[in-house]
C-alpha cells in the first residue's frame, strides 16, 4: 500500500509551501518531517537522501524527489492539474514561472538586511501592481472563464491564489484594482480541499517570525 | 508549411543558451532576432509580446512563449526528449533544474563587479565539483548506461553537456575526478546534431564579454 507523501523541510513556508498548497488542493494527505536542529540537517545530508544537498525533498511513490519545480510538476501531472496537452502545459508553465519569480522575492524578504528591507518591499509592491497582477487580470478578462487555462483548474490557479494571499499580507490595497483576481481568489478558496487547507489547524504555515527565522538560520548554519 | 522557431534575445548566452542547445540537439533549425537597442526592446514591450516584460521570448507553433523553463519544457516534450513516463520526466526535471541552477550562476556572475564576479565563478567551480558532478558521475556509474535517464538521449543529457563545457571554460581540469563524465562528454559531443552545433559558425554563443554586458545593461537599464 502506498504511504502518504512525506515532506522534509523546516517548520515554515519557504520553498515547501507551494508544494503543501498543491498537495492540499489536490486532496492529497501528507506527512511532514521537520528539520529542527543542525544535527537533523547534518543527518539528512549525510544519509544521502538529498540529491543536491538541498531541501525541499519529498518522499513519494518510492522516490526521494528534490527541486521544487520538479516536485510540483510531478504532483500536477499525477493529479491532473497540468492542462490537457503540451500547449496548455506551456501556458501553465509560463504563468507559473512568473508567479514563482514574484513569490521568490517574497520568500527571500526575511533574509534581507534591515537597511534594505524598505526598498525591497517597495520593489515587490511595484512588481506586483505593474508587472504581474495586470497580466493575470488580463488573461481572465480575455477569455472570461473561471480559471486561467483551458477552462479548468490547474496548478497555475493554485499558485496564483497562494500568491494573492501573500500579496494581501503585505498590503491588502494591492489587490484593489484587480476584480477578476479577487473573484478567482474567492472561487478557488471555496473549493472544498482549499477551504479545508485555509482553516486553522491545517498544515498551512504562517508567515515567518523573528523566532523561527533565528531557528532556521541556526539549523542551516547561516549568519 | 511550418515556420522555424524564432528566438528573441541579446546576442549572447544568458538565459537563452540552453534553449539554443536544446533546439540544435533536436535538429531543429531556428532563427534569431538580436536585441541591440532600447528602441527594439520597447517595441517588443509595446507590442505586448513579452508577457512579463522579459526575454527570452520564443515564437513557436503559433505561440509567443516567455520564461526559460516553460520554453525548455515545451521543446523537450515536443521533440521527445522528456522521458517515456512520469517517473522518467521527474528525474529529467530534477537533473535539469540542478544543471540550470549552476549555469544561471555563471550567467549572472557576468554582471557583478570584478571581485564579486571572481568569487561567484570560484563558487560555481566548487559547486560543480562537490555538489553537481559527483551526482551525475554516480548516476552513470549505478546504471552503466550511455545516457542519464531511461537508456535514451534526453534533455538531461544535453543540458549536462552544456554545463560541463561551461564549467570547463572556468577550470579546464574540472572533470579530472570524473572518468564517466569525461566519457559522457565525448559521447554526447559526437552526436551528429550536437557535433554540428559545437563547430565554429553555428548559432552557439561565446562566453559573455564586456560588450555583451554593456548592451544588456543599456537596454534593460541597470
Amino acid at each position: 500500500m502506498a504511504g502518504k507523501p512525506k515532506l522534509h523541510y523546516f517548520n515554515g513556508r519557504g520553498r515547501m509551501e507551494s508544494i503543501r498548497w498543491l498537495l492540499a488542493a489536490a486532496g492529497v494527505e501528507f506527512e511532514e518531517k521537520f528539520i529542527e536542529t543542525p544535527e537533523d540537517w547534518d543527518k539528512l545530508r549525510s544519509d544521502g537522501h538529498l540529491m543536491f544537498q538541498q531541501v525541499p525533498m519529498v518522499e513519494m511513490d518510492g522516490m526521494k524527489m528534490v527541486q521544487t519545480r520538479a516536485i510540483l510538476n510531478y504532483i500536477a501531472t499525477k493529479y491532473n492539474l497540468y492542462g490537457k496537452d503540451i500547449k496548455e502545459k506551456a501556458l501553465i508553465d509560463m504563468y507559473t514561472e512568473g508567479i514563482a519569480d514574484l513569490n521568490e522575492m517574497i520568500i527571500v524578504l526575511p533574509l534581507c538586511p534591515p537597511d534594505q528591507k524598505e526598498a525591497k518591499i517597495a520593489l515587490i509592491k511595484e512588481r506586483t501592481t505593474d508587472r504581474y497582477l495586470p497580466v493575470f487580470e488580463k488573461v481572465l478578462k480575455s477569455h472570461g472563464q473561471d480559471y486561467l487555462v483551458g477552462n479548468r483548474l490547474s496548478k497555475a490557479d493554485i499558485h496564483l491564489v497562494e500568491l494573492l494571499y501573500y500579496v494581501e499580507e503585505i498590503d491588502p490595497s494591492l489587490l484593489a484594482n484587480f476584480p477578476l483576481l479577487k473573484a478567482l481568489k474567492t472561487r478557488v478558496s471555496n473549493l472544498p480541499t482549499v477551504k479545508k487547507f485555509l482553516q486553522p489547524g491545517s498544515q498551512r504555515k504562517p508567515p515567518i517570525n523573528e523566532k523561527s527565522l533565528e531557528q532556521a538560520k541556526k539549523i542551516f548554519r547561516m549568519k | 508549411m511550418a515556420t522555424k522557431p524564432k528566438l528573441f534575445y541579446f546576442c549572447g548566452r544568458g538565459r537563452m543558451e540552453s534553449i539554443r542547445w536544446l533546439l540544435a540537439a533536436a535538429g531543429v533549425e531556428f532563427e534569431e532576432e538580436f536585441i541591440e537597442t532600447t528602441e527594439q526592446y520597447e517595441k517588443l514591450l509595446k507590442d505586448g509580446r513579452l508577457l512579463f516584460g522579459q526575454v527570452p521570448m520564443v515564437e513557436i507553433d503559433g505561440m509567443v512563449l516567455t520564461q526559460t523553463r516553460a520554453i525548455l519544457s515545451y521543446l523537450a516534450a515536443k521533440y521527445d526528449l522528456y522521458g517515456k513516463d512520469l517517473k522518467e520526466t521527474v528525474r529529467i526535471n530534477m537533473y535539469t533544474d540542478g544543471t540550470l541552477d549552476l549555469m544561471l550562476m555563471i550567467a549572472v556572475a557576468a554582471f557583478k563587479p570584478p571581485a564579486e564576479k571572481e568569487e561567484s565563478l570560484a563558487l560555481v567551480v566548487k559547486r560543480a565539483k562537490t555538489r553537481y558532478f559527483p551526482v551525475f558521475e554516480k548516476i552513470l556509474k549505478d546504471h552503466g548506461e550511455d545516457f542519464l535517464v531511461g537508456n535514451k538521449f534526453s534533455w538531461a543529457d544535453i543540458q549536462l553537456l552544456e554545463a560541463i563545457l561551461m564549467v570547463e571554460e572556468l577550470d579546464a581540469s574540472v572533470l579530472s575526478e570524473f572518468p564517466l563524465l569525461k566519457a559522457f562528454k565525448t559521447r554526447i559531443s559526437n552526436i551528429p546534431t550536437i557535433k554540428k552545433f559545437l563547430q565554429p559558425g553555428s548559432q552557439r554563443k561565446p562566453p559573455p564579454d564586456s560588450h555583451y554586458v554593456e548592451v544588456v545593461r543599456s537596454v534593460l537599464h541597470f
